[in-house]
């Protein structure tokens, strides 16, 4: 579709999520999935307490925003496709890659108020701790859209709705345990870390950390944001690519 | 493309189809006037919804061209769905959202002036008999309003053309003649419509002309008056008998029948020959030992119309 403007397709992308917002948010799978499981996981790990919970808090918010992010992509996206309303925006002008964007975005938001909840849980343990905030701040909005766009993408591969919480849980789960979260990547035997350099998590974790601690584990910050920026790129067009090839 | 055929809302030039091995769409060839209602009538599988949705850009056409005010279907995807309204065979606006919401949101995603939008959407609303119900969700609507606010949310934009596959499928009977006053009003404003039905009542009361598709071929086109005279001198005798015989064969298999069906305890007998079938039905309720409670004679309708014309394409 050449026709169409770019800062045309980035408005309506932004209308998209503007409706997915009012659309989804309060849906049962974004709110189990997206806010109260990671705040009840977080909550545990706070609960059970121990000297070594602040290793934990990269991974931490950063699994907040994963599950924030994929689950509204799947509720919105699965849902859509299955009531036959997604077919909607093929009939809007607007490219295939401005509707992948549009539901990146509406993802993305529902992810950052995942991030402000587990935030406010988390607050105790980070009031007196000294951390780039700034670099936070962009490691964190740039996490949140990469995540949203494998969560936009991982539901465009699905096919039938019924599977979806499965799928998307069968991904995420073991990318909790490969990526860092829990146990460093370095600590890893050689071919399981590189599984968790093949999965964007473990970026997301790695330049978090140093965000917060000014280390990093494998992966320096550069090249994390680097993998971050360069996947949601990737991700966004292979969606767009699926949407085209959704068209019988 | 010529001037002439820009005088053409819809060009379709050898539209094809195939799913795989499975041809669905035949090469059809047809052309829509501006300002017409066209309707696109046919069995279940026809290939109706196909045509529409390829016309539309939600499937991709395997051979052959389409044309909408002059701009091809295939290169110009983009300017053709801002000229285009569509409402498909499923109410499939969004749930949540009311039906001002959703209005709104087709005309940002149709790209109306900011300045323009509230005020279509409230014309739009009151147009369409919703304005008391702005407020409500879409999930909250009856079948026959959810319909009605999906037509709406096609004319945000104020298209050149409406496509309307299957329009009134599912409604009742109230709410299908609500649906028809409106697309009534909406092409006495200019506005082209293509419609695609099985409703054959619908198609005849409602279309200027009509394509009949069966198989994924049209096997006839025209005004209604025009594909009633195509089935000929035909008539069509209604007989009311005691008892009945559910067996419509005795009659169905006779000299100057056509076809035969029962319908309510009615035998509906169409015949070309009516002196010839006459005399052999009368053979027949004389040899059954049958009591005629009534018998009646009228043209072709609708109906046999179209039985007779896919017959023939059989």
């Amino acid at each position: 579709m050449k026709e169409v403007s770019i800062f045309g397709d980035l408005t309506k992308a932004l209308y998209i999520a503007k409706k997915d917002i009012r659309e989804y948010y309060l849906k049962p799978p974004t709110i189990s999935w997206g806010l109260v499981f990671p705040v009840a996981f977080t909550l545990a790990f706070i609960l059970k307490g121990g000297r070594g919970i602040g290793d934990l808090i990269p991974g931490l918010i950063t699994m907040a925003l994963f599950f924030g992010t994929t689950s509204m992509a799947s509720a919105s996206i699965v849902f859509e496709r299955k009531i036959g309303s997604f077919e909607r925006l093929l009939l809007f002008p607007i490219s295939y890659t401005g509707i992948a964007i549009g539901k990146t975005l509406g993802s993305f938001f529902f992810g950052l108020v995942s991030l402000m909840t587990i935030m406010l849980v988390i607050l105790p343990l980070v009031l007196n701790m000294y951390f780039y905030s700034l670099l936070l701040i962009l490691v964190l909005m740039l996490s949140a859209l990469m995540f949203s766009a494998l969560g936009v993408f991982i539901s465009f591969l699905i096919k039938d709705p019924t599977y979806t919480m499965m799928i998307f849980n069968s991904i995420r789960f073991p990318m909790i345990f490969l990526c860092g979260i829990f146990i460093p990547v370095s600590s890893f035997p050689l071919p399981l870390r590189i599984i968790a350099l093949l999965l964007p998590l473990t970026y997301s974790v790695e330049a978090v950390r140093y965000s917060l601690y000014h280390n990093y584990d494998i992966i320096p910050p550069t090249i994390s944001i680097l993998i971050i920026v360069l996947t949601t790129i990737v991700l966004i067009v292979l969606t767009s690519i699926k949407i085209k090839q959704s068209i019988p | 493309m010529s001037k002439s055929l820009n005088n053409y809302a819809i060009i379709a030039s050898n539209l094809t189809k195939f799913y795989g091995d499975l041809l669905a769409v035949d090469h059809v060839n047809f052309r829509v006037r501006r300002g017409e209602i066209y309707g696109f009538l046919g069995p279940n599988g026809a290939g109706k919804t196909t045509t529409i949705r390829m016309l539309c850009g939600l499937t991709r056409i395997s051979y052959g061209d389409a044309f909408i005010f002059g701009y091809n279907v295939r290169r110009e995807s983009a300017r053709v769905k801002s000229i285009i309204g569509v409402v498909q065979d499923i109410s499939n606006l969004y749930m949540e959202l009311s039906c001002f919401d959703n209005l709104m949101f087709c005309a940002e995603m149709y790209g109306v002036p900011k300045s323009e939008r509230k005020k279509r959407t409230l014309e739009l609303l009151e147009f369409f008999g919703l304005l008391e119900r702005r407020e409500a969700k879409f999930k909250e609507l009856s079948k026959g309003l959810k319909r009605r606010l999906v037509i709406a949310a096609a004319m945000v934009h104020r298209p050149h053309v409406l496509f309307l596959d299957e329009p009134t499928i599912g409604l009742d009977v109230k709410s299908k003649r609500q649906i028809w006053r409106l697309i009534r009003e909406l092409n006495d404003k200019g506005l082209t419509i293509f419609l695609t039905t099985h409703n054959i009542y619908e198609a005849f009361n409602l279309c200027d002309r009509i394509a009949i598709i069966n198989k994924g071929k049209i096997i006839a086109e025209g005004p209604p008056a025009e594909l009633r005279k195509k089935v000929g001198g035909e008539k069509v005798l209604e007989i009311q008998t005691s008892p009945i015989v559910k067996d419509i064969k005795i009659f169905a298999n006779l000299r100057g029948v056509v076809n035969a069906r029962i319908e309510r305890g009615v035998y509906h007998i169409v015949v070309n020959d009516i002196v010839l079938a006459l005399e052999e039905i009368l053979h027949v309720i004389k040899r059954y030992n049958l009591d005629i409670i009534s018998i009646s004679l009228r043209g072709a309708d609708a109906e046999e119309v179209f039985i007779k014309l896919i017959g023939e394409s059989e």
